[in-house]
């Protein structure tokens, strides 16, 4: 590494030409970070499972590959980063796991045992296989822990993210996620959280909570409720690839195809959703060019492979298949609303749900037109149903406002602007107000 | 972020790996490939067939000159490329170092342009026009 060192992420390998193309010995510091930050969200999984099946303990697993990285952190700036540094992180992950049980050793039998089938172990059997990571995966997610406590483990073990690079993308504090962290894992200790899968009764509610986990990342970069910007791609980028590991690893769960293709379709449109200045724009007003047209085709890649399976679709692939419609439709008018209006109903029948039946009525209105569209939202109003919303009366206002009964429209749009904590959504319904005179 | 790993063999070496055996590549690609697939990163990539079924469109001369195959000073043949999405350069840089490859081949990273590499020449109207190709070229193919 030269002066140009600043640098290294248009030149990541140092431009060295050494072998193992890494930082070399005396690089920077934050280079030798940064190498080691990628080279660790490819690793950690391998090291994490394997640690965790050998121990059946996640959270200890979890200490012992953290005392690996802080080992590289220590001598990598003087030493260069390693020409295999996935083989040196393991092999002193394994040495530190055969300390620890060595210190252990008098405490009982087992742990000798672990120590000596450690010792005895090569390193390159260290490949887990896929029901290693699935147990890292659904041990993550356990129902014990609170739900950020599942966000922040999950990104930590699964997608191999440092607690600086998860708190820069949530914009949170270090300390913050470094708590959440220890507590999951003091919590999972608690409750002696076997390493294991889920047994067959349990597994449709353990693996919703993974989708759940997976898709709550996702959500919150794709309409970020913290922070200055109102989406945040590089965290539902995150979430897609947790998604694309889940759908390699259990290739035969509908839903989880059905999870990947309603969040590539959803971040199809990141490019559309927000405008020069910042400010978000609606599916109506979204010029559809921007779509990203090979992220639409992946999306509906996973929606069909969730249709080949033939057991049907789930909550996540019909809102998968109402974002396909979405996607593959020149504009607004030449959307299939019919379609849409049919999937809204499916999704509202298994899980029933106000906001549901809200973006059902919008669909009724484009496909049959607003006075129909008006007696469901009518319906959900008397029921009381997202009373304290801005929604409600937003769709209700464009509603009126279409059946020209202008008046009630106005009224209408000024109770959500009360409503609404969001600044633009506010101007854009003031804006409407106006509109009607 | 995008990059695409894009695959360069020298003529020989292309040559000489055709003494290897090819079940052994398949199954070591494809090991690679499950591995960025299990990851999550791999979003594409595809192998090129034989240079020689290829022309090449030279631009040097007043009009195009086209010549079958390979030609001129080549030393390195395209042979394929991976398109993964990845956190970093320094990721980019790790899964291109566990390529199955050998000597004679050489893994070149680029990133992948998108919008914001563009952003000073938003309106100019063939950028445009490539985003309304870009939208009929999906119609169609969602038409199909």
């Amino acid at each position: 590494m030269s002066e140009a060192g600043g640098g290294a992420v248009a030149d990541p390998g140092g431009g060295s030409g050494e072998p193992g193309g890494g930082p070399g010995p005396g690089a920077e510091p934050e280079a030798v970070r940064r190498a080691l930050d990628a080279v660790w969200r490819i690793e950690s999984v391998r090291i994490v499972a394997t640690l965790a099946k050998v121990t059946g303990e996640l959270p200890l697993a979890e200490d012992l590959a953290q005392e690996a990285v802080a080992e590289a952190l220590d001598r990598w700036p003087a030493s260069g980063v390693p020409a295999n540094p996935g083989a040196w992180l393991t092999a002193v992950a394994k040495r530190r796991a055969i300390d620890h049980w060595r210190r252990r050793e008098r405490l009982d039998d087992r742990h000798r045992m672990l120590a000596h089938e450690l010792e005895e172990s090569a390193e390159p059997e260290w490949v887990p296989i896929p029901d290693d990571v699935l147990r890292l995966v659904f041990t993550a997610c356990h129902p014990v822990l609170a739900r950020e406590a599942q966000v922040a483990l999950t990104l930590r073990v699964v997608a191999g993210l440092s607690s600086e690079e998860i708190a820069r993308l949530f914009l949170v504090p270090v300390a913050t996620v470094q708590q959440r962290i220890v507590r999951a894992k003091k919590t999972l200790g608690a409750a002696k959280v076997p390493f294991e899968s889920p047994d067959p009764a349990e597994w449709p509610m353990r693996l919703s909570a993974v989708l759940g986990v997976v898709y709550l990342v996702f959500t919150e970069g794709y309409s970020a409720t913290s922070g200055e910007r109102w989406m945040r791609p590089e965290l539902a980028d995150e979430a897609l690839r947790l998604g694309r590991t889940l759908a390699a690893l259990l290739p035969r769960e509908p839903e989880v195809h059905g999870l990947v293709a309603l969040m590539e379709l959803q971040a199809s449109r990141f490019a559309a959703r927000t405008a020069r200045d910042g400010s978000p724009v609606t599916l109506d007003d979204q010029d559809r060019r921007l779509w990203d047209r090979a992220q639409i085709e992946r999306g509906r890649v996973a929606l069909a492979r969730c249709d080949a399976l033939g057991r049907g679709r789930a909550a996540y692939a019909l809102q998968a298949a109402i974002a396909e419609c979405h996607a593959i439709a020149p504009s607004v008018q030449q959307t299939d609303w019919e379609r849409i209006v049919v999937l809204y109903e499916a999704l509202g029948r298994l899980a029933p749900n106000p906001v549901v039946e809200l973006n059902r009525a919008v669909a009724v209105s484009m496909a049959v037109g607003p006075a129909s569209a008006l007696r469901i939202v009518d319906r959900l109003a008397d029921e009381g149903s997202l009373r304290g919303s801005a929604l409600l009366p937003s769709v209700r206002g464009e509603l009126l406002s279409r059946l020209g009964r202008d008046e009630e429209a106005r009224a209408e749009f000024a109770t959500a602007e009360g409503l609404t904590g969001n600044e633009v959504q506010r101007r854009a319904l003031r804006a409407k107000r106006e509109r009607l005179g | 972020m995008k990059y695409m790993l894009i695959m360069r063999t020298t003529a020989e070496a292309l040559e000489a790996s055709k003494d290897l055996d090819f079940e052994k590549i398949i199954n070591d690609m494809g090991a690679y490939n499950e591995s960025m697939i299990t990851a999550g990163v791999l979003i594409g990539g595809d192998g090129l067939a034989d240079a020689a079924e290829g022309f090449v469109v030279d631009f040097s001369a007043e009009a195009p000159v086209v010549t079958d195959g390979p030609y001129g000073e080549v030393h390195e043949l395209f042979n394929g490329f991976w398109i993964v999405q990845v956190s970093s350069a320094e990721e980019a840089l790790e899964w291109a170092k566990r390529a199955p490859l050998g000597a004679g081949t050489k893994l070149e990273v680029r990133r992948i342009t998108d919008e914001s590499d563009f952003e000073d020449f938003a309106d100019n109207e063939y950028l445009q026009k490539e985003k309304e190709w870009r939208a009929e070229e999906h119609a169609r193919a969602a038409g199909e």
